[in-house]
């Protein structure tokens, strides 16, 4: 170590290039201190943690550290914060979460990932839906009521609309007529007559004497509101005489065309207060009454 | 290049290597303490530093004064409070603080080091101390061969005790900026801290026990990066620690025969014996200087013994030592570059610490959907909207839009209490009829008004979506 004031007599390894010889000086001290303890510190890593890459997996280390044990420690520790919000979430009604602005908060915060992984394959993440496939959530336009309570329930529960189809009922020229009296209904321009037509066929028992929907919505058919300008099946003449002619959740081996609208019950799939908080997010996408 | 001319070269590179003085920490420095001017200077510059430990416990508004609040992610500074969206003037400070050091380093060489870094004040008050109890640096070395004694162990054990002392309190400090003060010596007292503020400890107090009390030099030779840099900032002009060569050698005793034909150094090897990093500084300016002067207060005091005029080894640039006189600051280049850049970074540090705003606000349109219609046949867009209030005072604010025609927010303008170094993210609503819409995009802007005093209006830029214009 020391000093090396006269480096040409210092021993050298015997390696010469062109008259350049590789000298032994040893490193300064604190180098090869830090140089040792870093090795040293590699060595015990590998004993603790999960280090050398074997064929199937890899050492396992003595701590029994992984990333994902890691995760769920996490993820246990947020649970434990979450546990008294989540009680008072059990302990309230819908209304009262949509109510209170701190758990109104709290219950669309926590339903984002609830919603991510159970609703937006179909509706979409922000609510949206899908033309004539998914109904938009975000809108104020509800089939089954739009309403926290009825949310929940339709949650829950589930929903299976139903129209019946007209293909053996109606001849070829009433649908089309029947086409014109629904576009005139949304447009708030259909005559008397054309109201007749709409009562004689019996579409008012189901969406109601103005066509407003809605009629015997206890019972879960789900009549949509036909006098608005929004569609659940789609607004083009076809799309409508589709849905005349071959109904909503007809048996499809009869009625292969028949349109499909599902709503599968999460009761079973999800905790009571992830659906009340999911309501509280559905509500909160804006159309909810 | 013939071979000869090449070994010859080579040889040449040897014997120069046989003048190269690498300290690689092998033996200790024990530098000599002595009174004198800049030793002065030295000592005033590390009162400075005295900021460093009282800092923390200075109030504020019933607050601590300077607080890195990290968790909450806020720089609290008097009465200053940066946010992380803030942090750009951060970077003008750092920008600021590089351009002093090089602006110093170009003129003046390396006072930083020499008077100012952390490193070598507090080696200093290590050596300091050192000096106090164990004695002169013979003393010291005969100390340090002397057998393990009573006495070796009481020295020894009261030294380290004090340096320990002192790295503790550095420790605490530091740890101070990032928590309240007295709370955290409380803590540290009842042993109640949190893990990441012992972690902290222990770091500050292995590196300044360590660091101070045994590297000190082999830092600024290996280790400290500044030192390196500053090292190519130096040129011609700048101010250095010099031995005046022609007025010194040859250098000998000052009796004896043919005393009168050498020069002013008298090769009593003071300046050797003083200097805190164990360069020779006669050898001329080499990586070791920290240009503290302590070797200009030696010769001085030596000259002054044998009345010769001071000044043999002073603060002089290359050029002045040719006998060139020096170019006023404001004709040298680096100077003009480096002074230009800290007087950018000055106004920006201005500019934004007197802009920040006391509430944030930003907008985000909701894009999934864009737009939506309502059955009614009305368009609605969606907004998140995220107000920060950046006082320490709640806010009553009111969120309203302007420049819309036709369009408004559902339900009227939002009130909302902001608390006081809080976000607050909430949803609105706008909506409008399609009829009044001209076009598939309209341009408004969001206003955020506090209703209370102080006035504040916060403006954001957004659109509006809808299917089609008319």
């Amino acid at each position: 170590m020391a000093k090396q004031d006269k480096p040409q007599h210092t021993p050298d390894t015997g390696h010469e290039w062109d008259g350049i010889r590789e000298l032994t000086n040893p490193p300064p001290r604190w180098w090869m201190i830090a140089f040792h303890a870093s090795w040293i510190w590699c060595v015990v890593y590998f004993i603790l943690y999960p280090a050398i890459p074997l064929v199937h997996e890899s050492t396992k280390g003595i701590l029994g550290w992984t990333q994902i044990k890691e995760f769920k420690e996490a993820v246990a520790e947020n649970a434990v914060l979450k546990a008294p919000l989540l009680e008072k979430v059990a302990s309230m009604d819908g209304q009262e979460l949509l109510t209170d602005a701190g758990m109104r908060n709290f219950s669309e915060s926590s339903a984002k990932a609830i919603f991510g992984d159970n609703c937006a394959g179909c509706h979409g993440a922000g609510g949206e839906g899908a033309p004539g496939l998914f109904p938009s959530l975000a809108d104020d336009d509800w089939l089954f009521g739009g309403d926290i309570d009825t949310i929940i329930e339709s949650i829950t529960d589930g929903r299976e609309g139903n129209m019946p189809a007209h293909m053996d009922i109606l001849s070829k020229d009433e649908v089309n007529q029947l086409t014109d009296t629904v576009i005139a209904l949304s447009e708030g321009k259909a005559t008397p007559a054309q109201f007749a037509q709409f009562n004689e066929i019996g579409c008012a028992n189901c969406h109601g004497e103005n066509a407003e929907g809605g009629a015997i919505n206890d019972l879960g058919s789900g009549a949509a509101n036909l006098a608005d300008g929004i569609w659940r099946f789609g607004s083009s003449r076809e799309d409508i005489m589709r849905t005349i002619r071959y109904g909503v959740n007809q048996d499809q081996e009869e009625v292969p065309e028949t349109r499909v609208a599902i709503m599968p019950a999460f009761g079973g799939k999800l905790s009571p207060e992830a659906i009340k908080m999911l309501a509280v997010k559905v509500h909160e996408f804006g159309g909810g009454k | 290049m013939s071979e000869e001319n090449k070994q010859g070269s080579i040889e040449d590179i040897y014997a120069d290597a046989a003048h190269w003085h690498v300290n690689t920490g092998g033996e200790t420095i024990h530098a000599k303490r002595m009174p004198g001017r800049f030793r002065n200077y030295k000592w005033y510059a590390s009162i400075l530093w005295l900021l460093y430990f009282i800092g923390p416990y200075f109030r504020w508004d019933g607050q601590q004064a300077i607080f890195f609040d990290i968790p909450h992610r806020q720089f609290h500074m008097f009465s200053l409070t940066v946010w992380p969206q803030d942090i750009w003037v951060l970077s003008l400070v750092l920008i600021l603080l590089a351009m002093t050091l090089f602006g110093v380093t170009a003129v003046a060489g390396r006072v930083w080091c020499g008077y100012f870094c952390f490193q070598t004040v507090w080696t200093d008050w290590f050596t300091w101390l050192e000096d106090k109890i164990e004695g002169n640096p013979i003393q010291r070395r005969k100390l340090d061969a002397a057998p393990w004694d009573a006495r070796k162990i009481r020295l020894k054990l009261f030294k380290h005790t004090l340096w320990m002392l002192i790295a503790i309190v550095t420790g605490i400090t530091f740890a101070a900026y990032f928590t309240d003060a007295f709370d955290l010596w409380h803590r540290y007292l009842t042993l109640d801290a949190p893990l990441v503020a012992w972690v902290v400890l222990a770091a500050f107090i292995f590196g300044t026990y360590v660091f101070a009390g045994f590297m000190r030099e082999q830092v600024c030779f290996w280790l400290c990066p500044y030192a390196r840099i500053q090292s190519v900032m130096l040129d011609k002009d700048t101010e250095l620690p010099t031995y005046d060569t022609k007025r010194g050698e040859p250098r000998g005793k000052v009796r004896g025969k043919e005393s009168e034909k050498r020069g002013d150094c008298i090769d009593c090897h003071l300046c050797v014996g003083v200097c805190p990093t164990g360069v020779d500084i006669r050898e001329g300016m080499q990586e070791g200087c920290i240009s503290c002067g302590m070797c200009i207060d030696a010769c001085d005091s030596i000259m002054d013994k044998v009345n010769r005029p001071r000044g043999l080894i002073r603060y002089a640039s290359e050029k002045e030592m040719m006998g060139i006189s020096l170019p006023p600051l404001f004709k040298r280049p680096r100077v003009i570059a480096y002074s230009t850049i800290f007087l950018l970074a000055v106004t920006g540090i201005i500019y934004g610490l007197s802009h920040i705003p006391p509430v944030e606000l930003s907008v985000v349109h909701e894009r999934q959907p864009l737009f939506i219609q309502m059955s009614n046949g009305d368009i609605h867009n969606k907004y998140t909207i995220k107000a920060v209030n950046k006082t320490l005072t709640d806010m009553h604010v009111k969120l309203s839009i302007s420049d819309a025609d036709g369009v408004e927010i559902v339900g009227g303008s939002q009130e909302v209490v902001l608390q006081a170094g809080r976000l607050l993210p909430f949803s609105v609503f706008l909506s409008a009829k399609p009829a009044a819409l001209k076009e598939k995009k309209t341009k408004i802007r969001f206003i955020l008004e506090n209703i209370g005093t102080p006035a504040v209006k916060i403006e954001y830029k957004s659109v509006f979506m809808s299917p089609s214009g008319s």
